[in-house]
């Protein structure tokens, strides 16, 4: 098993929902990969914060702001050739500041690494 | 002296009371009704999407309504504020040659927005974009987004985010041509703080 951290920085005053969110309706963050040498195997979210906002003073958003991190694990299969690797992903999130929302985006990750055998 | 000690805190205490309730005066009351010169309005791109009953909706069916145009999602928290007052706006204006228009961004389309406007007991018309129309407005990318068009078809006002109910109410008002000074209904059905967008008015 590998970890691999991805560390994310949002714009100041916005937040992202986090990878459980609140309603039904909103979008959670999301962390995915597509088939590579690695297999997935999982992903750490950071513990998300409550925060209520002034277009939801009631109900507390279950939110990520400022600077995080996810932790993607990875299984390396026996027969992984040793040598450069990279695996490619996508983050999906949808961000607001406390008076819009910015339509949902999905941005490339990519890791690249080296296994040694 | 303890006589005018008290009088005094007490005038201290009333502004910083003051001081600290316009202090607490949220983005509701940041923004006042902003309508065009007539001379400075554009023409509202036409579009034609289909509503929830399957039936067409284009722009130029309203040419001689004030048209709130209001581009919103499901997933956007300040969109759900705004959403009450447009049901509002279309309840009691409808009879003035008034409508409102709701533009979905959901990329799910009527699965999130069929449910969402029940539940809402929306009132106004509601579509799904076909992504052209949100490009025809500017590209919209931040919700809510909504244009006030005049009874010729033009934008006369637009806002990016959430706005005030008072400032849609004065702007709606004033395209209808009303008194801008209308008195709101009393309502309690609102959220904390848009109250004062009801008490503080231009003064215009």
């Amino acid at each position: 098993m590998v970890e691999a951290k991805v560390p994310l920085s949002l714009t100041e005053g916005y937040h992202v929902n986090s990878n459980k969110p609140s309603d039904e309706y909103l979008i959670p963050l999301q962390l995915t990969w597509s088939k590579g040498i690695l297999e997935p195997a999982g992903v750490v979210y950071p513990k998300p914060r409550l925060e209520k906002y002034q277009f939801s003073p009631d109900k507390p958003l279950s939110v990520f702001s400022g600077s995080f991190e996810l932790i993607a694990k990875f299984m390396v299969p026996a027969t992984a050739p040793a040598g450069p690797a990279a695996m490619a992903g996508k983050l999906r999130y949808q961000a607001c500041n406390n008076t819009m929302c910015l339509t949902p985006k999905t941005m490339d990750v990519a890791i690249q690494l080296d296994i040694v055998k | 002296m303890k006589r005018f000690f008290n009088k005094r805190a007490l005038q201290i205490l009333a502004i910083a009371g003051i001081a600290a309730y316009l202090a607490s005066c949220s983005f509701y009351e940041a923004e006042w009704p902003a309508v065009k010169e007539e001379k400075d309005r554009k023409k509202a791109p036409e579009f034609a999407l289909k509503d929830a009953s399957g039936e067409t909706a284009k722009l130029s069916d309203y040419r001689g309504k004030v048209v709130l145009l209001n581009f919103w999602a499901t997933w956007c928290g300040p969109c759900e504020i705004e959403i009450p007052w447009f049901i509002e706006f279309q309840r009691q204006y409808k009879d003035r040659d008034f409508a409102v228009l709701g533009v979905s961004l959901d990329e799910d389309g009527w699965k999130s927005v069929l449910p969402f406007v029940a539940r809402e007991k929306v009132n106004y018309r509601v579509m799904v974009t076909n992504e052209q129309v949100d490009q025809m407005y500017g590209g919209v990318d931040s919700l809510p987004t909504t244009f006030i068009i005049d009874r010729e078809g033009r934008v006369a006002s637009s806002h990016v985010g959430l706005a005030s109910k008072n400032t849609y109410r004065q702007e709606i008002l004033t395209l209808l041509g009303s008194p801008k000074h209308e008195s709101p209904p009393i309502s309690f059905n609102r959220p904390p703080g848009d109250l004062r967008a009801d008490l503080f008015r231009p003064s215009r």
